[in-house]
């Protein structure tokens, strides 16, 4: 047991000292203050509650509870086929279904002997993206009203309705679509979604630009999250942390990359890494910068798509869904890029029956929140809602 | 659990494993068992859990392995066996790049792991999940309590026999 | 209305010793036995703020910052949704009046009261005229700081009586904001006190009085006075809780800040104290240093302006639009500019804009001494 007792030297570490660091004056005699922020608080994003023990405005230590969400969804989907589960799946982290259910359908695909079309990935990567810039607008606007700024939010709204009128368009729903399917997906494209898809880059590019000039470039708002909740690389990755928070604390690791998986290694797109000139790496500028960025590379990724997808008159996007899915025996572990990290599938079957014996889902908030605790060690209060709103949760995910 | 399938070209990723399998092996030798070959997701299983922590900060530590990133902690169910376990899936983040799974297993009835929460703090949140849906202790974890089940729910809900309570608190229950 | 005869120095109201005249002669109008007239004068301000506040305030904000947003705002009730807030008024008038069980219930129930007193009381000293002003103090830019301070205590009995941690986060973050804010705002005032040489409220609009309407004002008399000028702007949006600096009820992080608790009248109580305390502290810079109910626009040859839009009711016209000329920009920084954090703001206070106010004034009054 020697080796422990120095391993947690190493890896029980104190966030470092920063010039934001409040210092208690010590001759003051107080009381700590017991402080329940949540399950209903407008910057817990969801049923998040977090009892603060505080000496003022300072929290000495916040420590989450979660499971106000919870809706069993590991339970669930020992209880129906695969192709059910992918409904529920599109309701942890309702924020980015489609990425959600990309996710859970290339970690079932892998079970299975599939011949994935190539348009059929090109559809699922383009809708993909389109979410994920859809999600990183609510986390950029959510973060602006944590911080006080009404009109960023709405300007991020306004830009997420034509990305959700988008999939809407080809998927029939607004928000949990069921559209990529294992092996397939649910329908082609309709008539004239490219040339409105390439409309909407063309109209993005700029309102995006206008978000960073309101928003990034605010001298409150750099202030505000300019070294505030630090997170040096190392404890990031021993976290487990993934996405656009590891990214904020310097590490270059994006699975789309990394992975390879879809047509990702295809396209032609950059990993989002603050440079250090405008933010600290690690803190919740960085992170906030990466989410900007990343509409930028994703906006990108699109227009490579629309180019490059094969165009079939008649296409049949479902021709390649097995009848009856049932995977060989065996576990699997599938991930993939979410908005807000890894999310990553656990699934193990049988191969005699069309139900999973175990799915567990791997969901990027709930590790990327277990930090909370050490993050939030020291802070105002709020700092302490600037540090969630970085973080980005979505309680659908955390508590799946 | 499925025999290592015969593949004749192995992908990269299985060959990686078998790296690391053979350094861990043969620092722990009869502590872990074969490694399982399988194209998905190679893994191999903790003969001995009370050397799983052991292993863990090897892994972590040494050089040659340099696991610092756990992507994935789940509980799992074996009824058959009367075991309840959890797999760990391993990754070298930005330094070695490889993978590997690891399976730990314990009794039914009050089985007790070492926590390896202290290693990757992944772990921490991850094993009180585990602890939560399916029962099995962690030995030295700092802070074992349910987390997304109430404090007062009964039973382990991801068990493979698990009934729902009639009632909590005087409210049904839905089945 | 022509005015353009009413030059201002035959015009009888605004001699500075018989400021009343004007409203002396219509309170002595009397019918069937009532001082009808004395009413009218009392009624007139009264009738403007429960407009402004009802109406303009509330309204206005929404409808502002829903253009800022690209959104079209209350559309609803009425026309442009103009009845929106009457609507709203009478919801919270039917919503019940809850006391939550473990309030302080004198203080949960005097806080709002205190509140709104203390921001309507100081509305007495407000010349909305030559001959408009409902008590021509010597000291009313004193009484006028002094008054709004009231305010701290209103706030302070409402989030401790409320027995809510958030309530009272918002309470004590209020009270040190306000009263922190203080002293930067009453040493800008001071300078603009410096320049008149009085603190009656009526003299500060007289001393601006000009024909070359604009020039005339403090702000433009003196490049000192910039200094000062921003300066009390900065502070004024601290002391009514206006965004950035609005801490006291940041929604993201206290909720609501010390009203959490309130509901239904109290609440709207509350509100309207808000917005009567915004043009209040509108209407003193305008006074201080935009010359008050003067008209900005000056004689140009024989383009009288300024002599044409001078009088009573052009008066009463020029102080609202120079106070709402203010409220419309903090409406528009609120809906800008994200919340700063407490000690940031406390830094902003003590370490910039203390020291600032102490250098404007000390230069102001080299100015006024040496080279005026």
């Amino acid at each position: 047991m020697q080796e422990l007792g120095k391993a947690e030297h190493k890896s029980v570490r104190v966030t470092p000292k920063s010039e934001n660091r409040v210092v208690i004056e010590k001759d003051l005699s107080s009381e700590e203050m017991i402080l329940n922020m949540g399950p209903q608080h407008p910057s817990t994003h969801g049923v998040l509650r977090l009892e603060c023990k505080t000496d003022g405005e300072v929290v000495i230590e916040a420590e989450p509870y979660l499971g106000y969400l919870h809706r069993c969804f590991e339970k669930h989907a020992e209880m129906v086929d695969y192709p059910g589960i992918v409904p529920f799946v599109d309701r942890m982290d309702y924020l980015a279904s489609m990425n959600n259910d990309f996710a859970f359908c290339i970690t079932v695909e892998k079970l299975l002997d599939v011949e994935i079309p190539r348009r059929v990935e090109f559809m699922r990567v383009i809708v993909a993206e389109i979410n994920r810039i859809a999600s990183h607008l609510v986390a950029i606007g959510t973060y602006a009203i944590d911080l006080g700024a009404f009109t960023p939010f709405l300007f991020c709204f306004r830009d997420r309705e034509h990305m959700l009128n988008l999939l809407e368009w080809t998927s029939g729903a607004r928000m949990l679509y069921n559209y990529i399917l294992i092996g397939g997906i649910a329908y082609d494209f309709p008539k004239g979604f490219k040339q409105r898809t390439a409309e909407f880059v063309k109209y993005f590019r700029p309102k995006a630009l206008e978000l960073q000039k309101l928003l990034t470039e605010n001298e409150i708002f750099v202030k505000r999250t300019k070294g505030v909740g630090m997170m040096p690389a190392d404890v990031a990755v021993n976290y487990g942390w993934s996405g656009p928070m590891l990214r904020g604390s310097g590490v270059d690791w994006d699975l789309r990359k990394e992975d390879a998986y879809s047509i990702y290694p295809e396209l032609d797109f950059k990993v989002c890494v603050p440079d250090g000139r405008f933010s600290n790496i690690g803190d919740c500028l960085s992170r906030h910068l990466v989410r900007a960025m990343e509409m930028e590379e994703s906006l990108n990724i699109i227009e490579q798509c629309l180019e490059m997808m094969p165009e079939e008159d008649g296409f049949d996007p479902k021709a390649a869904i097995p009848k009856r899915i049932r995977p060989k025996a065996g576990e699997v572990y599938g991930r993939a890029e979410n908005p807000r990290g890894e999310l990553g599938f656990y699934i193990q079957s049988d191969g005699k029956s069309t139900r999973p014996l175990r799915c567990k889902a791997r969901s990027s908030c709930f590790v990327n929140l277990s930090a909370m605790k050490e993050l939030s060690h020291g802070q105002l209060i709020p700092d302490l809602v600037s540090i969630i709103g970085s973080i980005d949760i979505v309680l659908g995910e955390v508590d799946r | 659990m499925e025999e290592a399938q015969e593949n004749t070209s192995q992908s990269p990723e299985v060959i990686e494993a078998k790296a690391v399998w053979d350094v861990l092996k043969e620092k722990f030798g009869d502590a872990i068992s074969e490694l399982d070959e399988n194209p998905f997701m190679p893994f191999f299983e903790v003969l001995q859990p009370e050397h799983w922590l052991n292993i863990a900060l090897f892994m972590r530590d040494n050089p040659e392995l340099r696991f610092n990133y756990m992507a994935c902690l789940s509980g799992v169910d074996y009824p058959e066996e009367g075991k309840l376990g959890i797999v760990c899936n391993l990754e070298s983040l930005g330094e070695l790049g490889h993978k590997i799974a690891i399976k730990v297993r314990c009794k039914r009835d009050s089985g007790v792991i070492p926590s390896v929460s202290r290693v990757w703090k992944t772990a921490e949140w991850h094993e009180r999940e585990a602890f939560d849906m399916y029962g099995m202790s962690f030995s030295g974890h700092p802070d074992l309590r349910r987390i997304l089940c109430p404090e007062d729910w009964e039973g382990y809900p991801l068990r493979k026999d698990y009934k729902v309570q009639e009632t909590y608190h005087g409210i049904k229950v839905p089945n | 209305m022509s005015t353009g005869a009413l030059l201002p120095n035959s015009f009888p109201f605004v001699m500075s010793t018989s400021l009343n005249t004007w409203s002396d002669a219509l309170s002595e109008l009397y019918l069937f036995g009532l001082p009808f007239g004395l009413i009218i004068i009392a009624a007139i301000p009264l009738v403007f703020i429960a407009l402004y506040a009802l109406t303009y305030g509330v309204y206005g904000e929404r409808k502002i910052s829903a253009f800022m947003q690209d959104r079209l705002g209350p559309m609803e009730v009425g026309k442009w949704g103009i009845l929106q807030t009457l609507a709203d008024i009478l919801k919270l008038l039917q919503k019940e009046d809850i006391v939550n069980k473990s309030a302080d219930k004198f203080l949960f129930v005097i806080g709002p009261g205190i509140l709104f007193v203390g921001a309507f009381l100081a509305f007495a000293v407000l010349p909305f005229g030559p001959a408009f002003i409902g008590a021509d103090l010597n000291v009313g830019l004193f009484y006028a700081i002094g008054i709004v301070a009231l305010e701290v205590v209103g706030i302070l009995a409402a989030g401790w009586g409320s027995n809510n941690k958030w309530a009272l986060y918002g309470a004590i973050r209020s009270v040190a904001q306000i009263v922190s804010y203080e002293i930067p705002a009453a040493i800008a005032i001071l300078c603009g006190a410096m320049m008149a040489g009085t603190l009656s409220m009526q003299q500060f609009n007289l001393l601006q009085q000009g024909e070359y309407g604009f020039l005339h004002f403090f702000l433009f008399q003196n490049p000192i006075a910039w200094l000062p000028f921003i300066i009390y702007f900065i502070a004024s949006l601290a002391e009514t809780n206006r965004a950035p600096f609005d801490i006291p009820e940041a929604e993201s992080e206290l909720v609501a800040g010390y009203f959490t608790e309130y509901t239904g009248m109290k609440f709207a109580v509350i509100f309207l104290a808000e917005y009567g305390s915004m043009f209040m502290v509108s209407a003193i810079i305008s006074i201080v240093f935009l010359g008050g109910w003067n008209s900005p626009l000056p004689n140009i040859g024989p383009l009288s302006l300024n002599d044409w839009t001078t009088g009573p009711v052009w008066g009463a016209f020029w102080i609202v639009m120079k106070g709402f000329f203010f409220i419309f920009v903090q409406m528009w920084l609120r809906w800008t500019l994200p919340r700063l954090r407490v000690d940031q703001l406390m830094h902003l206070c003590w370490k910039v804009l203390t020291p600032f106010a102490f250098v404007a004034f000390v230069l102001i009054a080299v100015w006024e001494v040496y080279v005026k």
